[in-house]
């Protein structure tokens, strides 16, 4: 980045479009193989196995002619807290987790965490992974793994960074460039890319020229559990009432958010 | 063989007898060791927590032991505080408790971090936002001053006390107690308040978030009522069950009666709060959030209202009514019932407070989560029992904790 550029503060965050999305699991896919995200050699049991970006299959209940599905994928939200603390950030003890208020990322620094969980318990959507286990690669793999991602060790809490290394690549590159901005395009995350049917759309939500700036204000667009006040960079868009109803809790005299 | 370490005017049993015992213990507090290794060595997939259940056995046993230590500071603010000067006959078994409780605490979550050698970060990185943080310091720090307080009772051990030295250090700690006994009051009503914050704090839980005062959620001074509520209880329990071994009266029925009273009001107090605690919880938060109540405890195989009304009601209004009137704490069996459902009653709290929190679905589309802890996690879980018992007959048998056992137990 040139010197003396000002540099007005990003916030990243993602629009998924729930009506799109066909469960393919190409995000997951991509994402672990972006973030050395290592894997079990039984993978049955989900409770302890990690991934950053989750697939969920949520079902309307109804039966046929009625029954509706829809998919929907969870990376982390980046709570950004109505506070300005997301749940997971203020309760780390030791500073292992936190918010960066240049681009809305929250990070995770793997040789500070010292694996309490407390950010576990905190997060409501589940995207923190404890790796209960070293991690173990196939013979091999460990030559294909990213040499931009630090692989973690036994005992820490992990999760979704908006492939932040990327940022960090397209900030690199366009400082060699000789400019102090990069451009929507340069920095996208694993999931955004590898998605087939372009439901994943990512960029800084509040930069006009971003195509999530506008998507989010779409009235069909919701975030998950708005009303704990995480405040979520995840937004996701879905034309059917019932799964935007999913998206958070609601009494049942109470008619779902528009 | 060992009579020369034994207090005078006091009878113990044969070192035969002891050792026996000992070895007892001894086997039980390996069987914690070798799963605490195994836990350390192998890492924390020896338990059965999972990416759901962070926060288990472990943390609730943590919770627990510190609400049921709580005995040692409320016990020392009355003493020497409010002057309540009878409680001197039950002080010092009150600081062994805690001595007890705390190091088993601990112990615990060091064996509970992930990565145990990084555990100092908490200390050096400290993040003063969060909870945990203000845990770690006002524990250790309670931890030193329980220890300043048990100092003074181990250099009354009759070896020691023949050195000059250790005769004249005990009485001078002795002479500035008070001090400490502040300072442990001061640091308890934080620490214990704090382990009510690390649930309270958590907006993005429903179940466990309240909302408070400031920065500190109603848990916050919940969970140190409860302490002082309930620890006073646990020693006076863990005393009854040490009069049953060793068959002899040690404190003196008023001593008991005066902090059985004391603890019975404040537990009629903090019942009330939190009837009221849950009832705001119920009527105004949770609706914010899009929940009712009943979806805390339905649609699961375990968490039914039944354990909210055997907290409040059962082990809660009952013990604290009975503690109460005189006439109740009169009747043994009546008295010892009420000790025993507030003893359980504070840790059923402790123990929704995290496993329930855990358990509970936040999104729509998620189901409950249950769990259940390995023989790793429940061997280390009895592993400070083991400790604890050991440490309580090591102090019992060498150290002059009750005052009047002599004048109750006279030596023909």
């Amino acid at each position: 980045m040139s010197k003396g550029s000002k540099h007005k503060d990003k916030k990243f965050g993602m629009v998924i479009d729930l009506d799109k999305c066909t469960g393919c699991g190409a995000c997951m896919v991509a994402c672990m193989s972006e973030n050395n995200v290592p894997f079990k050699e039984n993978e049955s049991n989900k409770l302890d196995s990690i991934t950053w970006m989750r697939v969920y299959k949520l079902e309307n209940g109804k039966s046929f002619p009625d029954a509706d599905i829809c998919f929907l994928p969870r990376p982390c939200m980046h709570c950004e807290g109505d506070h300005g603390h997301a749940p997971c950030v203020s309760v780390c003890p030791a500073i292992a987790t936190d918010y960066d208020h240049k681009t809305g990322i929250v990070s995770q620094i793997y040789t500070r965490c010292f694996g309490c969980r407390y950010c576990m318990a905190a997060c409501p959507y589940h995207a923190r992974y404890f790796n209960w286990w070293d991690p173990v690669w196939p013979e091999g793999m460990e030559k294909l793994l990213n040499p931009n991602v630090s692989p973690r060790m036994r005992g820490v809490v992990e999760k979704c960074s908006f492939c932040h290394h990327r940022y960090q690549l397209a900030l690199d590159k366009a400082y060699a460039d000789g400019r102090d901005k990069i451009e929507e395009d340069e920095y996208q995350t694993a999931c955004t890319q590898a998605c087939p049917a372009n439901a994943i759309i990512f960029g800084d939500l509040d930069n006009k020229k971003h195509a999530v700036y506008s998507l989010k204000k779409n009235p069909n667009t919701f975030r998950l559990l708005e009303r704990l006040g995480t405040n979520p960079k995840v937004y996701y868009h879905s034309s059917r009432e019932w799964v935007r109803r999913a998206g958070d809790n609601y009494l049942k005299h109470e008619t779902t958010k528009a | 063989m060992d009579s020369a370490l034994i207090p005078k005017g006091v009878k113990r049993c044969s070192l035969g007898r002891f050792s026996l015992w000992m070895i007892a213990l001894t086997a039980i507090l390996l069987w914690g060791v070798i799963a605490m290794l195994l836990c350390w060595f192998k890492g924390l997939n020896q338990t059965n927590m999972n990416d759901a259940y962070g926060f288990a056995l472990w943390i609730w046993a943590d919770l627990a032991v510190i609400a049921l230590g709580g005995g040692a500071f409320f016990t020392g603010f009355l003493k020497y505080i409010v002057g309540k000067d009878e409680l001197k006959n039950i002080i010092n078994y009150a600081v062994v408790i805690g001595v007890v409780c705390y190091v088993s605490a601990l112990l615990i979550l060091a064996i509970d971090v992930g990565q145990p050698l990084r555990s100092w970060f908490i200390f050096w990185h400290a993040n003063v936002h969060s909870m945990l943080t203000e845990v770690a310091f006002c524990l250790s720090c309670y931890l030193v001053v329980l220890i300043i307080e048990f100092l003074p009772l181990l250099f009354e051990n009759p070896k020691l006390d023949r050195k000059p030295f250790f005769h004249h250090l005990s009485h001078n700690m002795h002479e500035i107690m008070a001090i400490f006994a502040a300072t442990g009051a001061f640091l308890s009503f934080f620490h214990q308040g704090s382990l009510g914050g690390v649930s309270g704090v958590l907006f993005g839980r429903p179940f466990a978030f309240r909302e408070g005062l400031f920065i500190w959620p109603w848990t916050f001074f919940l969970f140190t009522w409860s302490a002082a509520a309930c620890g006073p209880c646990f020693t006076i329990l863990i005393t009854r069950i040490t009069e049953k071994i060793a068959k002899k009266k040690l404190v003196k029925d008023n001593v008991i009666d005066l902090l059985a009273k004391i603890s019975g009001w404040m537990l009629g107090t903090y019942i009330i709060a939190k009837i009221f605690d849950t009832w705001y919880w119920a009527a105004y938060t949770l609706p914010k959030q899009g929940f009712s109540l009943i979806d805390f405890y339905s649609n699961n195989p375990f968490y039914g209202i039944w354990i909210l009304i055997v907290e409040i009601f059962v082990c809660g209004i009952i013990p604290a009514v009975i503690l109460i009137s005189s006439k109740g704490r009169k009747n043994k069996r009546l008295f010892m019932t009420a000790i025993i459902l507030a003893v359980i009653g504070v840790c059923i709290n402790r123990w929704v407070m995290v496993m329930q929190t855990m358990a509970a679905p936040v999104m729509t589309f998620e189901d409950w989560f249950m769990y259940y802890p390995s023989w790793q996690e429940v061997a280390t879980t009895i592993l400070p029992v083991a400790f604890g018992a050991i440490f309580i007959s090591f102090a019992y048998r060498y150290l002059p904790i009750f005052p009047q056992e002599s004048e109750l137990n006279p030596i023909d």
